[in-house]
Parts: C-alpha cells; structure tokens; sequence
C-alpha cells in the first residue's frame, strides 16, 4: 500500500457517510424492536392477566370465581369479555356457593424506584381491608421489595380498617385498626404502599358502596343460570 | 497450514479462556460492578443476569466484529451504543414474556445492562478489531467469567444472607440469616473478599511460577 493511499484512506469519511451510518443503525434496530415488541405484547398482556388472576383468588380469601367490573362513569357494570385489563376496572369476588367474597381493587403509586401496582381485596361490610398483593414494582432488592416478601408486613393487610383513612406509622407505634407498620429501612415503600390503599379507598368505597345499595342482589351471586 | 491452524485454535482458546480467569472481567479488570453488587443478593438472580448478559455480549460482539470494517471509526461508539441497546431491549421483553418471574426479580437492572461497561469495553477494545471467529470465543469467556464472578458473589450472599441455596433451604428453620449481606453493604462486602482472595491467589501464582 502506498503512503498516497494510506492519506486517502485516513481523510474523515463524510458527514453523509455518518448520517447514513446511524440512519441505518437506527432503522434497523427500530425494525427489531418493533417486532419483538409486538411478538412479546400479546404473551406479556397474557401473563399479566394470568398473575392478575391468581391475584384476585389471593386478596379474597375463599374466592372461587369473579366479576370484572367496570366504572362507567356513573355505576359499575360488569364486563363480559374476561380479557379486558383496560379501563377503571374492579373485581368482585364470590366464593363456591356465591356467597359476596369481597371486591379486589388494583391501585398504582409512585415508589422508590418506579411505579408500584398492587392488587387490594376489600371487605365493604366489614370496611376492612382483607389482602394485598402486589403485582409489579421495581423497589430495592433486599429493601424495598419487602413490600412482597416480608410477612410481617403482610400481615398489616389481614384486617386493616379504611375508615377514617389509612395510615401508615413506624414499626411498633400501631394504635388503631387503620394503621400500617412500616418496614424497617424501606419508609419510602411502606408509605406508598399507604398512599396507594388510601388512593384506591377514596376513588372506590362510594362507588362500591352504592352499587351494593342499589344492587343487594350482588351479596348473592346472581349466576344462577 | 497445519500448523497455522493450531496456531488459530490455541489463540481462540486462549481468548476464550482469559476471560474466566486471567482477565475476569469482575475480578480482574473490576468491569460492570453495578450488576455485580446489585442483583447478587441470591444465586438464581446471578445466573440469570449473567445469561442475559451473556446474550446481549455474545451477539453484539459477532455484529460489531461483522461491522468493523463499516461502520466509520467518528461514530462507532454511538453504533456500538444502538446495537447494545437493541439487544438488550429484546432480551428485556423476551424475559418478560417467557420468564415473568425472572423479569420481576431482575427488575431494572435487565434495561441497565446497556451501560454495563464490560459489553462497550469488549466491542471497543476486541470485536471491532477482530475477526467474528474470535470475537465469539472473546464473549464467550468474558461471559462464562462474568457469569462465573456474579454466581461466586451470589451463592456467597444467599448462604449467608438467606440461608439458602438456589430457593432451598440449607441449615432448617432455627438458622437466623445474615440479613446485611443480601442489602448492599453484603455486596460491597462479599466482593471486597472475593477481590482479596483472587488478588492473593494471583499474587501467589506470580511468586511459585
């Protein structure tokens, strides 16, 4: 190779030449993602309606099937096709014998790290909250996501009442039934956790409270047919 | 002939091979510490995120390698930075869709592979410069080193911090888990340790031989 040469081959190479580069680095990655994206979403939407559904059987103790309820705006109404997972949606639950189990609300808030999204079974007779299981959240590996693994932070959850409102309070200053104990060095979580419940109670009791009101028939399950 | 292809498979080998001992990525050259502290608080966790960086390495070197001589020398880092991301964006979804319960535990640190610098390091400083050949035996030891150092620092931290071993229980029900070793002070602690014993290891290699 001669020096002539190695000159030419060291000279910068175009701006276009650049572009183009990236232009197509671009384009080609975007054609993978997109691809992947749509081949991944409809298996992911699956397993996320799969988790919500065990979710629901865990929150209500004794369920043995649900309604999918939808708030329309004015009232709830229940939601024919089992696949919907959009819309402001809550699930009522009824055990074997179609005895009312309770109503599993899925509520979001921002925690340490991301979005939390959890999934609350709520007693309306009793005002209490009967469950808690939470269905994503990115929290701290050994801190945060205690929010799933601790049992004793769990255990806030078998019978937490929502009135007045919800609250959260440190480990071991528990004075009343509407009070959460925090986790030890996860605050950040347990709070929103906290706010989540308290967020979820004030959009639904009202609405849950008058459905059962207008439509007692719904204690018993109407799926006699 | 003969003679240059032995000399072909004992360099292949040898790129292959430094990567899981004399040039460990974690041990060694101290790269991509964030998931080494991060996600290694149990071995299941480790595995998993060194398989995942395993993919995206292994096939990002193969197409950089394959790229080398195209893409301008002005925009190889951004290139190099696309192609990773892209990689690690399919892994990321194809977790989420197949191994849900792996996604969870993994959490944002799959999507933060991309600036694991252990990936840029391999494609700047080997897959650009080599052929596909051994650029593929380079990710392969980088990756099995790499994945061998979290499992190390994983198995570690659940024996103590858990009392487990990939889920099982080890020691039975009385056994009272080291909690502060699956929070991050563990992490430091463990790999701090870790570093020593290899350090010490090499160290006495160099004296012996």
């Amino acid at each position: 190779m001669s020096t002539e040469e190695n000159i030419i081959e060291e000279k910068e190479p175009s701006s276009f030449r650049l572009i183009m580069t990236l232009g197509v680095a671009g384009f080609l990655s975007g054609l993978i993602l997109v691809s992947t994206y749509l081949y991944t979403k409809p298996i992911i939407a699956q397993n996320k309606a799969d988790a919500l559904k065990a979710a629901v059987f865990e929150v209500l103790p004794g369920t043995a099937r649900f309604t999918t309820m939808n708030w329309n705006g004015n009232q709830l109404t229940a939601v024919e096709d089992e696949q919907t997972i959009e819309g402001e949606l809550v699930y009522f639950g009824y055990d074997s014998s179609g005895q009312f189990t309770g109503v599993a609300i899925p509520g979001e808030e921002g925690g340490y790290q991301d979005i939390i999204s959890a999934l609350a079974g709520y007693d309306p007779e009793a005002r209490v909250i009967i469950g808690l299981k939470v269905l994503e959240s990115k929290e701290t590996p050994g801190l945060g996501d205690k929010i799933i693994l601790d049992k004793d932070f769990q255990s806030n959850f078998k019978e937490l009442s929502v009135d007045p409102e919800i609250t959260v309070v440190k480990k071991g200053e528990k004075t009343s039934d509407n009070q959460i104990q925090a986790i030890t060095g996860a605050t950040i979580s347990s709070n929103a956790i906290g706010r989540l419940l308290q967020k979820s109670m004030t959009q639904w009791k009202e609405r849950i409270d008058e459905y059962n009101r207008s439509n007692p028939s719904s204690k018993v399950s109407d799926d006699a047919n | 002939m003969m003679q240059t292809e032995e000399q072909n498979t004992s360099q292949a080998m040898q790129e292959l091979v430094k990567g899981i001992w004399k040039e460990n990525p974690v041990f060694v050259a101290v790269l991509g510490m964030c998931p080494s502290l991060a996600v290694t608080n149990t071995a299941v966790n480790a595995l998993a995120m060194g398989l995942a960086t395993t993919f995206v390495l292994l096939f990002s070197s193969i197409l950089v390698s394959l790229l080398r001589k195209t893409i301008p020398k002005q925009v190889r880092i951004t290139s190099y930075i696309v192609i990773i991301a892209t990689f690690v964006t399919v892994i990321d979804f194809t977790l989420a869709a197949f191994f849900p319960d792996i996604h969870k535990a993994l959490g944002a640190f799959i999507a933060l592979i991309v600036v694991n610098c252990l990936i840029l390091g391999r494609q700047e400083s080997f897959a650009s410069k080599n052929n596909v050949r051994l650029s593929i035996m380079d990710a392969v030891g980088m990756s099995l080193g790499f994945t061998f150092a979290l499992l190390c620092i994983g198995i570690v931290r659940e024996v103590l911090g858990s009392g487990s071993l990939f889920g099982l229980s080890l020691f039975g029900p009385h056994f009272e888990p080291w909690i502060v070793m699956i929070l991050p002070p563990g992490g430091f602690f463990v790999l701090g340790f870790l570093l020593l014993y290899f350090n010490w290891l090499t160290e006495r290699r160099k004296k012996y031989h």
